[in-house]
């Protein structure tokens, strides 16, 4: 029998995986993105998303026994998520699924990957019934998988941002700028202005004061 | 913020713009007249009749780039634009702050104090360029214009409700147009003003002028879309149907720095002369396509050329600056300013 479909307003509310990544890397930047709809494509994110066409166009592959299915939909109504996974690999029959998001430059100090990588393994367990321990992390500049084990704190961390997601874009809240080193790299940083809107004096002020000679 | 991406100006009549690879095409009687790579671009203006391929269409759409038609006097007639802009929660604070005189009378002040700055600029540096040629008449009017604007800015900077500012903008608008025909050098039998008149233009720079309005309106208005307002929806102009009440609040502090100067410039440099008009049975004046062009090849360089940016402090092409002005517009109502900080030119 077809499960029921879903409550059409739980559906509109989840919330995407890619968000919690840019959460963690920055609030602002979150809020730009899935809060304001402000849309930025520079050189690095244009070259994010050819790598993602590449690796979401192909189709199932086999491989030592392993099959990959590329660029699945994902879900779980109980915890409000959806997004795309780039890579899931089944190793034998029964085995759990395997995540494995693919990235452009090399291991972050922050656990912003990672974090995308437990949610998708949190849609999986929903999808399939089963319970995902692990997945991977394959960073183009290094070439290295880097296995992701899915404990408890790694867990907790990713619902507890999800959450943070949620109230924010329920809340339509778009947080104040700071300026930080992530700042060089965020494609957002024209629309954002974090380094005059981080601090912006009284504009009733500055305007009078810009009428002194 | 947008790099300062080329505008594409199509002023042959019987133009076709078409998609070849990721390249627009602008063919005129089935001959190539020109190419450029899309992601160079971020607008196409077409003036007259062409037309454009579906193909093309769907592509700027999706490239975010605004394809829009004029009539060859530079009246808007059409815009095709993709489904990227439109923010639904700006929008709404925008007409919220429409409505409330204690939110829209502080942007409204922003936008008439810097208006008339402005106007005083552009005779400040009139003075400036031209003053020790000037007759003393001349340089007298200018004098006592650029004074009576600086009060006038002060009082609009202290000003409490709109239609008390309204009036500062039509007491600066005829001091300074009443300063305006002093500042024409040059051939001064083809240009002299004797003010504004817009409907139709009565003399060869009220006719630059308007055009040049119509170019800038233009600019403003595909600034203010691509942050995501609604353009119809103003402070300063009421709502009228058809009329983009936002392009103009916003025009009116670009206005002085980027259409008049550049209208001066044109005239006083003698890179138009009065051939590059025509004037009608009934005394309507317009520009030529030749003029046209003159005045587009002008308005694009002039866009390439780097000001500071007074509230940002930072250097930036003047083609940039109505886009800055729509950004801060739209931070500020997205409440991370705590008003609108105007464009003023010094
Ligand atoms: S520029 Fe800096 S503060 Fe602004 S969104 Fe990007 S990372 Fe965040």
């Amino acid at each position: 029998m077809q499960p029921p479909p879903p409550d059409p307003a739980v559906e509109d509310a989840l919330v995407p995986v890619s968000a919690l990544q840019h959460y963690l890397f920055c609030p602002r930047q979150c809020a730009l993105i899935h809060v304001e709809r402000i849309w930025a494509e520079d050189g690095a994110t244009a070259e994010g998303r050819i790598l993602h066409e590449r690796v979401d166009g192909g189709r199932p592959d086999r491989r030592q026994g392993v099959r990959t299915v590329r660029g699945i939909a994902l879900r779980s109504l109980a915890h409000g998520l959806t997004g795309k996974a780039d890579a899931v690999e089944f190793r034998e029959r029964g085995a759990a699924p395997y995540p494995v998001e693919y990235k452009r430059g090399r291991p972050k100090s922050h656990r912003a990957d990672e974090v995308q990588l437990c949610a998708q393994a949190i849609c999986l367990e929903e999808m399939f019934g089963q319970a995902v321990p692990e997945g991977a992390l394959f960073y183009a500049q290094t070439k290295k998988r880097l296995i992701v084990t899915f404990d408890e704190a790694l867990r907790a961390l990713t619902l507890q941002v999800a959450a943070d997601v949620r109230t924010m874009i329920a809340e339509t809240h778009t947080p104040p700028p700071r300026f930080g080193p992530g700042c060089k790299h965020c494609s957002l940083a024209d629309q954002c202005r974090p380094t005059r809107l981080e601090k912006p004096p009284c504009v009733q002020r500055w305007l009078t004061a810009q009428l002194d000679d | 913020m947008r790099r300062h991406l080329n505008t594409i100006y199509v002023t042959s009549e019987n133009a076709w713009l078409r998609k070849d690879g990721a390249n627009i095409v602008v063919e005129v009687d089935g001959q190539e007249r020109g190419r450029a790579p899309l992601h160079m671009i971020g607008g196409v203006v077409c003036f007259g009749r062409p037309g454009a391929s579906p193909a093309l269409m769907a592509a700027c759409a999706d490239a975010g780039i605004a394809l829009s038609f004029l009539t060859p006097n530079g009246k808007f007639l059409a815009r095709m634009e993709g489904l990227r802009t439109g923010n639904v929660l700006l929008r709404r604070t925008q007409y919220r702050m429409a409505d409330d005189p204690a939110r829209a009378v502080p942007i409204v002040r922003g936008i008439v104090t810097a208006k008339a700055a402005n106007q005083r600029t552009v005779l400040r540096r009139a003075l400036r360029d031209h003053g020790d040629r000037m007759e003393a008449a001349a340089r007298a009017t200018i004098e006592t214009a650029e004074a009576r604007l600086v009060h006038i800015a002060r009082r609009a900077a202290a000003a409490q409700d709109v239609a008390t500012l309204r009036g500062h903008e039509g007491e600066a608008a005829l001091v300074y147009f009443g300063a305006f025909d002093a500042m024409i050098q040059g051939d001064r039998t083809a240009f002299s003003f004797r003010g504004r008149s817009r409907r139709p233009p009565l003399d060869r720079v009220n006719a630059l002028l308007s055009f040049l309005y119509a170019m800038l309106g233009h600019d403003c208005r595909s600034a203010l879309e691509s942050v995501g307002f609604d353009p119809q929806v103003g402070f300063l102009h009421a709502d009228r149907p058809g009329r983009a009440s936002l392009s103009l609040d916003l025009m009116e502090e670009l206005r002085p720095v980027l259409a008049d100067r550049q209208a001066l410039t044109l005239i006083n440099r003698g890179q138009l002369k009065a051939r590059d008009f025509a004037i009608d049975e009934g005394g309507a004046v317009s520009l030529t396509e030749d003029g046209r062009k003159a005045v587009l090849v002008a308005w694009q360089d002039r866009k390439k050329r780097d000001l500071r940016h007074p509230f940002l402090g930072e250097t930036m092409p003047m083609g940039l600056v109505p886009h800055v002005q729509a950004l801060l517009l739209s931070r500020h109502v997205r409440g991370d300013l705590d008003g609108y900080p105007p464009f003023i030119w010094k």
